[in-house]
This record gives structure tokens, C-alpha cells and sequence, in this order.
């Protein structure tokens, strides 16, 4: 372990300031939490449910279910997107599946089994309690999806289909083709589309939040900006639920869609809102290499492909002939010789590491070198290719189409790329932030994960947030202010919260610079990549935060912004999404600095094992990281979670 | 390696949905054939910036022909001339060097342009709101397993469901007609177990929806020709038959009045 130097510990400024955080988890064995617990919070009568006004930023699988859940129950909800339609969310590209423990293949999956599996899958740094809890709702998620037409696979005997994925030892993950996000997505999506048309939730689209409003230290509104007119509205309720997913998109290159940012998360986190983890990030090993320097955002190929597919490189770095030409002898599949038993299934985190260790030693393949081959000779030769064809057809297509090869003669080429952010908001078991009244949701929290997320599981979390956890939770806030109204608009926390936005806008429009935001995005990404990517060292967080600071200050002085605020500017939009970025940067490499072990995503040079594993350090680094905001010009303050895993021993990871 | 390309392209302007447009011509030149089309119109606006200029605003966002986000005319093709593929999977390396590129937004009533390519298509939302779900309140489902579906009925119903909502029917019909659309939603729901209960006050609801909004359809079969999912047309005859069904079925009966 890395011995922290006087000179690490002022810039990282991390100091415990004593507290730490109570996460309202219920006590009895953890069987029975969830039960104990909704039994014990506070319930909201129904026919008082309607007095109150929920506000839910965000249309994606944990907003939407949320959403169509709670107008269900008869609360007055009104939900917000930036998109033109709640059906854009990124929720929809999701490829792979949800995890259940249906144990429908009677393969010995099992609640228990599941929660376990995901424990040690975040590489022990995730709440057990909550982890439990999404594992008992995981099978009523299959239950409510189903019954709302989503079109699962199925077998000849019309009950559903299951496969294993992204290294689980079960078959629990259920599937609709390669488009489970996008089918899960329209069903959460319908389910609120009928609560609009019934009038129960009133719907806003373009519309970014770009501020939360508190009153007395509690969540009471936020203000957004309307993005085809440009006006800036607050709108006030008894509790703000963000449901705005995750911050991948600080790597510029990542799987995340254009639009997906940190905005709605970071306001709340500068109006007192903790940020939980920020260096947990995943980079997942499928995806397709960058071509060129004009390359926008990196596709995703389903990891259900290493089922079939086998990953190698050439064991000769000057090796010229095409993949079918190399003989067995010179190739190194080099996941199936150094983790016999897992084999190319081996976790995310512990697969992409790999890539880039045989990538940096000069192996890797393509016309840049910066990939690994994904082989499909093997199982077309075994299974047939009509087979192949059925299972993965449309990655296949998919893949064609962007690279211009066919993966059926040649191997596919992948390499890692962000994908996810286990970090987040901090929240309690109730899925409250700090803030009172402030929930977060799905992949903008930080809960369920722990250090890396398992294949499949992002799709559960979401949908168990939203349908199953929120709607009882909620109510232990909100019962209290029964007979309160809402803090109305027009009150000055609004009036001043407005002002704030209003300015920000101008100072970013005013500063007459030469260069766009995205070409500072890329900029910034680039650091992210290369310093807070897929290794950390010490040296080079000292580096990136430096470096991060001085692109801070020219994107400040030298941001060229066109256009005029009352209509559609995306320059605009992306500008303050790309300054809320460059504080996450900072904060994110500040988090992987204090850190000085390496966990699940999260790797450090220093702290590695005799053969180059992540070293976990549970003496000292067996919490929650929460920061909390100082203000512009100070550092934020480190609080601490402490993590104590009873139903799941503590144990080194090992997939060999 | 890749090669590059030098094109023109002549790209619709508008400032806002009641100003007047227009067509406005731009060079790009060295654009690598591996990028896709969206990254083409990235590189014009950074070029527009640097020399500053307003840049082109155009839809988009998860750029993996998902999310149903971008669509544009692209020389009179919905999603340009790549069969089942929205534009932003389509590829530079789908046009030659020296090529003359036309783009315009979708061209509909029920879409009114908001700016440059971008267009308003919330009324296929209203669709959706009027029936396009199955009324299950969380946490009232049976078991998943309670009701099988044989796996073709279920394959059939995800052919439906693969409908990704970017409007390319609706722009490639010379009737500007949502039918393909709406009937993707439809046989998705309607074909399934799950959907009977609800199946004809769905059909009638959703199509009755969808004719305030569009136009009407009279079989040209544009809208499968530009559909990025290649949704097939038969589901536009399922609907019809559905919908004169829901007509009979919907009656009020005596007792009912």
C-alpha cells in the first residue's frame, strides 16, 4: 500500500470532518429488513395521497416507473425531460438483459444467490441491506414487466427464456432479443403514457433542470430552462425525485448517449446534496474502437457475446495476416489461460483491464491497434450460423454497419469503453439524498453497485427504484407535511434560484472565446481517459487535477457560445453540461486519490496483488466515500459510510 | 485506412416553426469514410463555429439507431438511402467524393419544424397516451409465468415492438399518415395475452387519436421502405382489421345506455 505524502493528503484535502452517515438502515436479520421497514416508515392515507405533489426529474426506467407508479397510488406527480419524448432515455440501449432470482431453470439461483453475487460482484463496497432488498424485488420486476406485454424471449413452450451473462454462475437474466433496455424502457414508458392520458401526471418535455431549489435546508423545487423557447420556470412540490442517470459522458468517449450528463445530479450536489464514489466508473470491455479523432461516442456490443464469442490477440506484436490465417500456437486468448474457470466470462472491471494490459504491450489488433479480437469461428463451426445468427443477429448488423466488416468471416473487434458510473448521489436506505425531500434514483444514486456492476443489473436497479422502493419510501417524508402547500413560486428561494440560472447562462454566452464547448468536452475527456480511466496512479491524479483546473480556466475564458438563448442552441445546453463536468473531473479525481486501494472499477497501480489483480484495503477503505460541496473556491469535505458486510465474509475476488 | 470525401451539401435553415426557411450550401471537405453521417454534420459545425457562424441544429442523441432521436431527409430519403438504417448508423462510406448531399427535416404537418432539422413530433406520444399500454398498476401482475406465450406469438409481438418512434414513416408518406407507427404499437400490445382485455377500446382509441393528428393511408408502402426497423406492413392490416372490429365490439349494448 501507497503511503499518503503530506504534500497528496493537502491536495486532496479529503479530512474527515468526524460525521459520519446514517443510512436509516433497518435492523433485524436481513431477510427481514425490507419487511420490518415498510412496516415501520410512515404511510401517506390514500385518500391524502393526492394533497401532495411529487416532482421526478428524468423519464428513464427509474423515472418513468416511478413516475407512472406513484400517480398510480394517486400522488400529483409532474415529470420533466430534456428529450422531445420520455422513449429517448438511455434506459433504451441497453442491449443485454435484467437479472431475476426467479430461479426459473431451477439451476439453484436463489434471492440469497443473487444478493451475494452482487455483493461480491461490487468487490465489497456496496450497502449490504440495499443490495438484499433489490434482489427480493428483482423477481416482481420480471412479474410487473410481463404483464404489461413486454415481449420477453421465450421457449417453444411459450414460459420465458433465461441465459447467463456477464459471468454469473446461474441462468437468471432474462432478455427481449439484444433491445431489453429499449422494450423495458417502452413498458415503463406506456405505463406513464397512460397515467398522462388520465391526467395524473403532467408531462414536461424539453425541459432541462439546472437547479434545485431548497427552503430551510429541504428539497422544495427545482428551475429548468424550456429548450425550444429558452425560458427559465421554477416549479414547486413537497419532494424532488432525480431519476437523471449517470456521468460516463465526463470520458467525451463513452457508450452514454449525446445528451446524457451530470447536470440535475451536480446542481443538487452544490444546494447540499453528497456525492458518493465518483471514481467508481466502468469501462466495459465490448465495445467497438475508436477509428479516428472525429469519432463522437463509442457502440456497445452486448456482453452477452462473450457467451459464444473468444477473446484473443496475436501473440506476435508484428503480426501481419488476417485473424483466420493465425494459427492456434499464435494466439493468445489470453482470458481463457489466466482464469481457467471463468474464462472469457470473467467480470467487467477484471476483463477491460486485461484488453488494455495486452493492447499496451503492443498486441492489440485493427488498423490503430487499439483492439482485441472477439472470435465467433469457434461457435459457428459448433452451433451453425443460423444459430449464431438468431442469438446476437442484430449486433452483428450493428456491428457491419459502423465498422464496414462482417463479423460472420472475420472476428469483431472490441475494446473497452465507459459505460456506467456506480458512483452518485448518496442516498439512505429510503433512497434520500441528504437533502431532505431529495430522492435519487436508478444509476444517479450511488447505492446498489458497490465499486463495479455486474451485466444485467442496471435495468433491475432502475426498475426496482422506481416501482418497488420509492413508492413506499417516499411516504416517510411526506407524510409529516400533510396540510403544508407547497413553498410557492413565487417565494425568493425561487425568485433568487432563477436569477442564479439566468446569469450563469449569460456569463457562459459572454465570454466571447474561440473555441466550442465540445471541443473542450473532448479535451477534458481525454484527461479523464488517460488519468481516471482504467488505471490510477498517484502521480497522475496530481497530474489530471492540475491539468483539469488550467482547461477549467481557458474553457472560462476562451468558450465561444453562438446563437441566441430564446430558441434551440445546443451550444448552450452542452456548455453548462460541460462546466458541471469539469467539477465532477476534479472531485472525481480527488475521490480516486484518496482512495489508495484499488476495488472493482476502481484500480490503483499502487495497491495490486503479486499478479496484477486489484488489492482491496477493508482496513481503511471499507466505506462510503460521500463529498460534500464547500463552494466554489474550497474543496469539498469527505464524509464516510462504514461499510460492514455480515451475511457476505469478506474475501479477495478471484475468478481464476 | 480510410479514404475522404469532399462534398457540398444543401441544408435546411429555419430560425424558428413561424419564420420562413431555406436552403443554405456548405462545402466539407477530407471527411473520413468511417465516420457516420452525424459525425460528417459535427465536423460542418465546428467548422461553422470556428468562422462564427450559428451551427446546424439537428436531432440526435444515442447515435446507435436506438433511441429514435435523429432523422433527416437526406436527398428525399428518410434516413437516407441505407435500407433499415437510421441516419446515424448510416456511414460516410455509403456516398462517393464530389457528391451534392440535400438535407431537409421531416416534412409534416402533425411535425412542424422547430429549428433547422429538428421538428416537433409529440403527437405520437398522444398515440401512445390514448391506449398504448396495458392497464397493470404496479404490483398487480401474476406471475410471469402464469401465462405462456408460444414463442412465435412472442417473436411476431417484438417484431412490432422494435418500432424505435423517429417519425421516418410518417415523413417518407406522401399522405404524411402515421399507420405504420401506430400500428407497430398496436399488434405489439394487441397481439399478446396480456393486451385482449383492453384490445379493442385500444384499437379504437389509438387510431382515432392518430387520424387528428395524420393523414390517411392509402397504401403506398413508403413508410416500410424508409422504416429503420423494417416494421413490417402487415401489422397495417392487423390494425385495420382490428379497428372495424373495435367499431362492433364498442357498441354500446340496451342495457348499456
Amino acid at each position: 500500500m501507497q503511503e499518503t505524502t503530506e504534500d497528496a493528503s493537502a491536495l486532496r484535502g479529503s479530512s474527515l470532518n468526524g460525521s459520519s452517515l446514517n443510512s436509516q438502515v433497518p435492523d433485524g436479520p436481513m431477510a427481514d429488513k425490507w419487511e420490518n421497514h415498510k412496516f415501520n416508515i410512515k404511510l401517506v392515507n390514500p385518500s391524502n395521497k393526492r394533497k401532495f405533489k411529487v416532482l421526478i426529474v428524468g423519464t428513464g426506467l427509474a423515472g418513468a416507473s416511478a413516475a407512472a407508479s406513484l400517480a398510480e397510488l394517486g400522488y400529483e406527480v409532474e415529470a420533466f425531460t430534456f428529450h422531445d419524448t420520455p422513449r429517448r432515455a438511455h434506459s433504451i440501449a441497453a442491449q443485454g438483459g435484467i437479472n431475476a432470482a426467479k430461479n426459473y431453470p431451477n439451476d439453484g439461483d436463489s434471492v440469497h444467490r443473487l444478493f451475494y453475487d452482487t455483493v461480491k460482484g461490487g468487490d465489497f463496497r456496496s450497502r449490504e441491506a440495499n443490495v438484499h432488498r433489490l434482489a427480493q424485488v428483482s423477481v416482481d420486476i420480471i412479474d410487473q414487466m410481463t404483464a404489461q406485454g413486454v415481449p420477453f424471449a421465450r421457449e417453444y413452450g411459450g414460459l420465458l427464456a433465461n441465459r447467463s451473462f456477464g459471468g454469473a454462475q446461474v441462468s437468471r437474466t432474462f432478455y427481449a432479443r439484444g433491445q431489453t433496455g429499449q422494450q423495458l424502457l417502452l413498458g415503463a414508458y406506456q405505463q406513464m403514457m397512460r397515467q398522462v392520458g388520465l391526467g395524473k401526471v403532467k408531462l414536461h418535455t424539453r425541459m432541462e433542470m439546472l437547479d434545485l431549489v431548497t427552503k430551510d435546508g429541504e428539497a422544495c423545487g427545482i428551475v429548468c430552462r424550456n429548450l425550444v423557447t429558452g425560458e427559465v420556470t421554477s416549479h414547486s412540490g413537497h419532494a424532488v425525485v432525480l431519476a437523471t442517470g449517470g456521468y460516463g459522458n465526463v470520458f467525451y468517449l463513452s457508450t452514454n448517449a449525446m445528451a446524457c450528463n451530470v447536470t440535475a445530479a451536480w446542481r443538487a450536489h452544490r444546494k447540499g446534496a453528497f456525492f458518493a464514489n465518483p471514481c467508481y466508473t466502468q469501462i466495459h470491455p465490448t465495445c467497438i474502437p475508436a477509428s479516428d479523432e472525429f469519432q463522437s461516442k463509442l457502440t456497445l456490443m452486448s456482453e452477452s457475446l462473450r457467451n459464444d464469442g473468444r477473446i484473443w490477440v496475436p501473440r506476435n506484436p508484428d503480426e501481419t495476416r488476417a485473424a483466420a490465417d493465425i494459427s492456434e500456437r499464435d494466439r493468445y486468448y489470453y482470458l481463457e489461460e489466466k482464469y481457467p474457470s471463468f474464462g472469457n466470462l470473467v467480470p467487467r472491471d477484471v476483463a477491460s483491464r486485461n484488453a488494455k494490459t495486452v493492447v499496451d504491450k503492443g498486441l492489440g489488433v485493427g488498423p490503430l491497434k487499439n483492439g482485441v479480437y472477439l472470435d465467433f469461428a469457434d461457435a459457428i463451426k459448433r452451433d451453425g450460423k443460423a444459430t449464431i445468427e438468431a442469438k446476437y443477429g442484430n449486433l452483428f448488423q450493428m456491428y457491419e454497419r459502423i465498422t464496414g466488416e462482417d463479423p460472420y468471416a472475420r472476428p469483431m473487434r472490441i475494446y473497452p469503453a465507459t459505460h456506467y458510473t456506480m458512483g452518485g448521489l448518496w442516498v439512505d436506505y429510503n433512497l434520500m439524498t441528504t437533502v431532505p425531500g431529495l430522492y435519487a434514483c436508478g444509476e444517479a444514486n450511488f447505492s446498489d453497485h458497490g465499486a463495479n456492476r455486474l451485466g444485467a443489473s442496471a435495468l433491475m436497479q432502475g426498475l426496482a427504484d422506481g416501482y418497488f422502493v420509492l413508492p413506499y419510501t417516499i411516504g416517510d417524508s411526506l407524510a409529516p407535511k400533510l396540510g403544508t402547500e407547497p413553498v410557492p413560486t413565487s417565494d425568493p428561494v425561487f425568485q433568487s434560484s432563477e436569477q442564479g440560472v439566468r446569469d450563469r447562462i449569460s456569463r457562459l454566452m459572454s465570454i466571447g472565446g474561440t473555441k466550442s464547448p465540445d471541443y473542450f468536452h473532448r479535451e477534458l475527456g481525454k484527461l479523464v481517459w488517460n488519468y481516471i480511466g482504467m488505471e490510477r496512479t498517484e502521480a497522475g491524479l496530481e497530474k489530471a487535477i492540475t491539468e483539469i483546473q488550467a482547461l477549467n480556466e481557458e474553457f472560462w475564458r476562451d468558450l465561444r457560445v453562438l446563437g441566441d438563448t430564446d430558441t434551440i442552441n445546443s451550444s448552450i445546453e452542452n456548455a453548462g453540461r460541460v462546466a458541471d463536468f469539469f467539477e465532477l473531473a476534479e472531485l472525481m479525481a480527488r475521490d480516486a486519490l484518496d482512495r489508495a486501494e484499488s476495488c472493482g472499477g476502481h484500480f490503483r497501480v499502487e495497491s495490486q496483488t503479486e499478479d496484477g489483480e486489484a488489492l482491496r484495503d477493508d482496513e481503511d477503505f471499507s466505506h462510503v466515500s460521500a463529498w460534500e460541496w464547500q463552494g466554489e473556491d474550497t474543496i469539498q469535505v469527505k464524509h464516510a459510510e462504514e461499510l460492514a458486510f455480515e451475511e457476505v465474509p469478506l474475501s479477495q475476488r478471484s475468478y481464476k | 485506412m480510410s479514404n475522404t470525401l469532399n462534398l457540398t451539401l444543401q441544408i435546411w435553415r429555419q430560425e424558428a416553426t413561424d419564420a420562413p426557411g431555406s436552403f443554405q450550401s456548405y462545402t466539407v471537405r477530407d471527411v473520413p469514410d468511417d465516420a457516420s453521417f452525424l459525425e460528417m454534420l459535427d465536423t460542418l459545425n465546428e467548422t461553422l463555429i470556428d468562422g462564427g457562424s450559428v451551427p446546424i441544429e439537428f436531432p440526435h442523441d444515442c447515435r446507435e439507431g436506438i433511441c429514435g432521436t435523429c432523422g433527416v431527409m437526406v436527398n428525399g430519403r428518410a434516413h437516407g438511402q441505407e435500407k433499415g438504417t437510421a441516419v446515424c448508423q448510416l456511414h460516410m462510406r455509403k456516398f462517393n467524393d464530389g457528391d451534392t448531399i440535400i438535407i431537409e427535416p421531416w416534412r409534416a404537418t402533425a411535425f412542424p419544424v422547430l429549428r433547422d432539422l429538428v421538428v416537433d413530433r409529440s403527437a405520437l406520444d398522444d398515440i401512445v397516451a390514448a391506449g398504448g399500454f396495458v392497464s397493470v398498476p404496479t404490483g398487480n401482475a401474476p406471475d410471469a409465468n402464469e401465462i405462456p406465450i408460444p414463442k412465435d406469438v412472442a417473436e411476431s409481438a417484438m417484431d412490432a415492438a422494435s418500432c424505435i418512434g423517429c417519425g421516418a414513416c410518417v415523413a417518407a408518406c406522401p399522405n404524411s399518415a402515421a399507420q405504420l407507427f401506430t400500428a407497430a404499437k398496436l399488434w405489439h400490445l394487441n397481439s399478446l395475452p396480456q393486451g385482449q382485455p383492453e384490445r379493442y377500446r385500444r384499437s379504437e382509441a389509438m387510431v382515432d387519436t392518430m387520424e387528428q393528428f395524420f393523414g390517411s393511408c392509402t397504401n403506398h408502402g413508403e413508410c416500410y421502405e424508409a422504416c429503420p426497423k423494417e416494421i413490417s406492413l402487415d401489422f397495417i392490416a392487423y390494425m385495420n382489421r382490428d379497428y372495424v372490429k373495435s367499431k362492433l365490439v364498442n357498441r354500446k349494448l340496451a342495457s348499456q345506455r
